[in-house]
């Protein structure tokens, strides 16, 4: 059984992702708004993760068959103003939705296996996801405009 | 000089005990002169809106009496309403343009002004498009202006940059009722208190910040059948020794003790199970929400205690008639619109709503800070349409005769926290401000004050005196001010009233309609078949466009017009066809704008503020329901700790309006309240070696004031300074208390956080300048006669 993997591979997005909120908090903290809701988005994937840890014990990775980790450049840039922050909101929202897509995956598989609290699970922390996602969204769409016409 | 009354030392007035009839009429005046005439107009120094006339002798102000006849006020006055108009007169009015030549403000004239502000914008559009130019405009301003400057803002410039300094007092207010009933618009009337039961006050001094309310409150204590009071308020207010239940919770715990009792009203089944059904959704979520907070839990985090819990639930779950009051207490805290929801919560979930003696008041904290909200100057859109509606759009569009892409619609408008935010990274070039004081009303004013003075800040300010934001400014207008022009106000509870020109502005001031208007033509913006875009001159041609912008939305004013609002009292909205006498009660029927064509907004995230989409709400379209909705507790950004261990809160008093630049020109009001200070505990004040006028230092990580020492009235930990108190007229010591402030805000309404911040204190070392010396002995005057009676 391959569950166990993608449980692993959702858990290591969350771990990503409660670093990557808090990062973009930290650097951006002259948004008041990114510095406050960062952080407290972090905080829904910091308990995501804690409420994953037991079904990994229930259903562990399989080492030799691990689907690879994800990987790819983000927040690669370290400079702060308007099209940064444009930039790392935009991974945030690349992060998120690789969560989100992962927790879709996952609950298929839960219904397959009627394993109900695995369900439930799947369905109250996607939820989170969502959230988080629609925060991104709300706030990339209110940054865009000014920051690609105006620039500063 | 003749007064019916000295409101300065009797703030409320005699009684006039009475139950379940009109409220008994008590006619207030205050004159220098005996006027010549009296001139129909309302007071705008609260958002109580109390009808009154202006009496003018020799074409000068000299006076105003209540309007009788008026359903608000039945002809009483509070103190700031006999006091302030005195302002009009003052000495100090700027009478002719200002312009910045070689780093100083030299006299222009209008021409000079307005062109370089137009070759101004010009150049920004030029180069960076009207998202370079942004308005932060009032709550002080007339109807008709803020509708042509909405109309400027959306269909002739272009830019979602608009707002009101309502964001800082009434941003919440308005998120609430849209959250809860799918628009903006408050359900209830002023007259529920006639009759009402049981009567909460949440976060709302309401003795001292809505005096003739209150009169209306004690008249109801006085006569048969009084009604019960529940205040909730960290600090013991006059409003709270009235009260029957006091609930004194920490600060930023509005949440824990509002789920509290929605907690204890479910268990106890004191619900109204058939109106929740028929006429709302989200019970079971709100259920699950509040299931947590049970009385000892509350107690833990708030310190309320459980027995008092109880008591108010019981008050609230047990009558048939209950008004609900929220003010700064609420909208200026943690998870602002959440809380302030919570009491809409309450009156749904047991049907206490729509009907005689159940009224909501989300209070507004100025005269015409509905109509900012109404017309589309807070950035909304006018007649409450929802930007995310593609159908409300093309309506405005259509009325406009514009295109509808014209109209910014591609986000939410612009709130006034980022529109200084983009000033402060110099993505905003051109900033006008109109009947406000930024540089002392703003939260953490040392930024501030950095970023409207920034190198390629345009500063645009029109007002009626040289505040301390005016002094920064690039460009000054001199503006008109009430009783110097015609236009509406409408207050909270929908009530429309008209305000005439008394007198002639002084020197060269101009309404400021006429200043937006000429500004509208010498942009040259046009509609779509090359026709002015801005097709009124008067206010009345501004009134009636405006009737048409409401026809069919909820706030129609289709059936008011200058003629029927003259002579008698104010009109609630809506007033049309079918309520051609206006409207004291709406939901009536128990059903509520949220159907998904109608509504004013598809939603939020209590907790994010993410925007739900139209395709996301049509999928729930609640078509009529109203929303319960709920959200967990999450502690204040900022506690104390051990650098910063005391809670800072601010708030007003009862002698001054805002930053003081009407009600500080008024001699008898500046006596009343010459200063700012520090109000702490007994317990904090031995701690600390402070004794009561002692000169203080309250320090923050943003920033420090001195005050002169109170000592009394509020528990130990939270200390607590009135923020009207600027520089204009007392420049020898820091003592802004939006020096001390964050800058963080509310993630639906976004409303900055005014009500904690983490601060510590030390006795002052000592001074000698002779300013600071005046001032403690102000406020040894102080102490002793006045606010000690009012409770502040």
């Amino acid at each position: 059984m391959l569950l166990g993997n993608y449980l692993q591979l959702v858990y290591d997005a969350e771990k990503e992702a409660v670093k990557a909120f808090n990062r973009v908090a930290d650097k951006h903290g002259d948004e008041p708004d990114v510095y406050q809701t960062c952080q407290l988005l972090a905080s829904w994937s910091e308990a995501h993760i804690s409420d994953i840890q037991p079904e990994l014990q229930l259903y562990p990775a399989k080492p030799d068959t691990t689907a690879e980790k994800l990987e790819r450049v983000m927040f690669d840039n370290n400079e702060k103003g308007s099209f940064a922050l444009l930039r790392d909101l935009h991974d945030l929202w690349l992060l998120a939705t690789e969560i989100d897509i992962c927790w879709t995956i996952i609950r298929q598989a839960a219904d397959g296996l009627r394993d109900k609290e695995l369900k439930d699970l799947c369905t109250k922390l996607q939820k989170g996801t969502e959230r988080q996602i629609a925060w991104l969204q709300t706030r990339v769409k209110q940054a865009a405009p000014q920051t690609l016409i105006v620039g500063v | 000089m003749k007064q019916t009354r000295d409101s300065i030392a009797d703030i409320w007035g005699e009684r006039t005990p009475y139950f379940d009839e009109q409220w008994p009429e008590r006619v207030d005046e205050r004159v220098t002169e005996e006027p010549d005439n009296w001139i129909q107009a309302a007071c705008v120094l609260c958002s109580a809106g109390c009808g009154l006339d202006i009496g003018v002798k020799d074409g000068k102000m000299v006076g105003v009496r209540g309007r009788s006849v008026d359903a608000v006020n039945r002809g009483r006055l509070g103190p700031k309403g006999l006091h302030g108009w005195i302002a009009n007169n003052s000495k100090d009015r700027l009478t002719r343009p200002l312009i910045r030549r070689d780093g100083e403000l030299q006299e222009a004239s209008w021409d000079e002004a307005m062109n370089l502000i137009v070759a101004k914008s010009k150049e920004i559009i030029d180069k960076h498009t009207s998202l370079g130019i942004g308005f932060y405009t009032s709550g002080q301003l007339f109807l008709e202006e803020y509708y042509t400057l909405g109309v400027i803002g959306k269909a002739g410039l272009g830019t979602p940059h608009m707002d009101g300094n309502t964001r800082l007092c009434t941003a919440t207010s308005a998120a609430a009722l849209k959250v809860s009933f799918g628009s903006d618009g408050q359900p209830g009337s002023y007259s529920d208190l006639d009759t009402a039961n049981v009567i909460m006050h949440v976060g709302h001094n309401i003795a001292s910040q809505h005096t003739v309310l209150w009169m209306r409150i004690l008249d109801r204590l006085a006569g048969p059948n009084p009604p019960k009071l529940i205040v909730i308020d960290p600090r013991k207010t006059y409003t709270a020794e009235k009260a029957t239940v006091h609930l004194a919770p920490k600060l930023g715990t509005n949440i824990p003790v509002l789920n509290g009792l929605l907690h204890i009203l479910i268990k106890e089944n004191l619900i109204n199970p058939g109106y929740i059904a028929a006429h709302t959704v989200g019970f079971e979520e709100l259920k699950n929400i509040v299931a947590a907070w049970h009385p000892q839990r509350v107690e833990e985090v708030s310190g309320v205690p459980e027995h008092l819990l109880y008591e108010a639930a019981m008050l609230l779950g047990k009558t048939n008639t209950l008004v609900s009051t929220v003010l700064q207490g609420v909208y200026q805290s943690m998870q602002a619109t959440a809380s302030a929801v919570q009491v809409n919560n309450i009156h749904l979930i047991r049907g206490l709503i729509g009907r005689p003696g159940c009224g909501i008041y989300q209070m507004n904290g100025q005269p015409t800070a509905q109509n900012t909200r109404e017309t589309g100057a807070d950035g909304d859109l006018p007649g409450f349409r929802n930007w995310g509606n593609k159908e409300h759009i093309n309506e405005l569009a259509r009325l406009w005769n514009v295109e509808p892409d014209t109209i910014p619609h591609w986000s939410p408008p612009t709130h006034a926290m980022q529109i200084m935010r983009f000033a402060e990274t110099g993505s905003i070039k051109m900033l006008w401000v109109s009947a406000t004081n930024p540089a002392v009303s703003m939260p953490e004013l040392a930024r501030m004050r950095k970023l409207l003075t920034r190198d390629g800040l345009f500063l645009i300010v029109q007002d009626a005196f040289m505040t301390e934001t005016a002094q920064m400014a690039d460009v000054i207008l001199p503006a008109a001010i009430w009783g110097e022009k015609t236009g509406c106000t409408t207050n909270v509870d929908r009530t429309v009233h008209i305000c005439h020109k008394a007198v002639e502005p002084p020197g060269e001031a101009r309404s400021d309609l006429d200043i937006f208007i000429d500004y509208a033509r010498r942009m040259d913006f046009k509609d779509k078949d090359g026709a002015p875009l801005i097709k009124w001159n008067t206010p009345e041609e501004a009134f009636e466009a405006w009737k048409e912008c409401t026809r069919g939305r909820p706030c129609d004013y289709t059936g008011m017009s200058y003629a029927k609002l003259t002579g008698g009292s104010g009109i609630q909205w809506p007033c049309n066809e079918k309520y051609p006498d206006g409207t004291p009660h709406l939901y009536t029927n128990g059903v509520f704008p949220t159907a998904a064509d109608y509504c004013e907004s598809y939603g939020h995230d209590l907790d994010t503020g993410a925007a739900q989409t139209p395709d996301e709400y049509r999928l729930i379209d609640p078509k009529g329901k109203a929303f319960l909705k709920a959200v967990d507790y999450q502690l204040p950004h900022e506690v104390p700790d051990q650098d910063y261990p005391l809670w800072l809160t601010t708030g007003r008093v009862v002698y001054h309006f805002h930053t003081r630049t009407k009600t500080g020109r008024s001699k008898e009001l500046c006596n009343a309240a010459p200063d700012a200070y520090v109000q702490l505990s007994a317990q904090d004040a031995v701690k600390y070696g402070i004794k009561d006028g002692d000169m203080v230092e309250i320090s923050s990580r943003r920033g420090s004031v001195i005050q002169p020492a109170m000592v009394g009235d509020i528990e130990p930990g939270i200390i607590f300074i009135p923020f009207h108190y600027g520089y204009w007229d007392n420049n020898s010591r820091s003592r802004a208390a939006n020096e001390l402030t964050l800058t963080e805000w509310d993630p639906v309404s976004k409303q900055p956080h005014f009500k904690y911040a983490a601060v510590r204190i030390r006795k002052a070392v000592a001074q000698d300048d002779e300013e600071a010396q005046a001032a403690l002995k102000h406020m040894e005057e102080v102490i002793t006669n006045n606010f000690k009676m009012e409770g502040a």
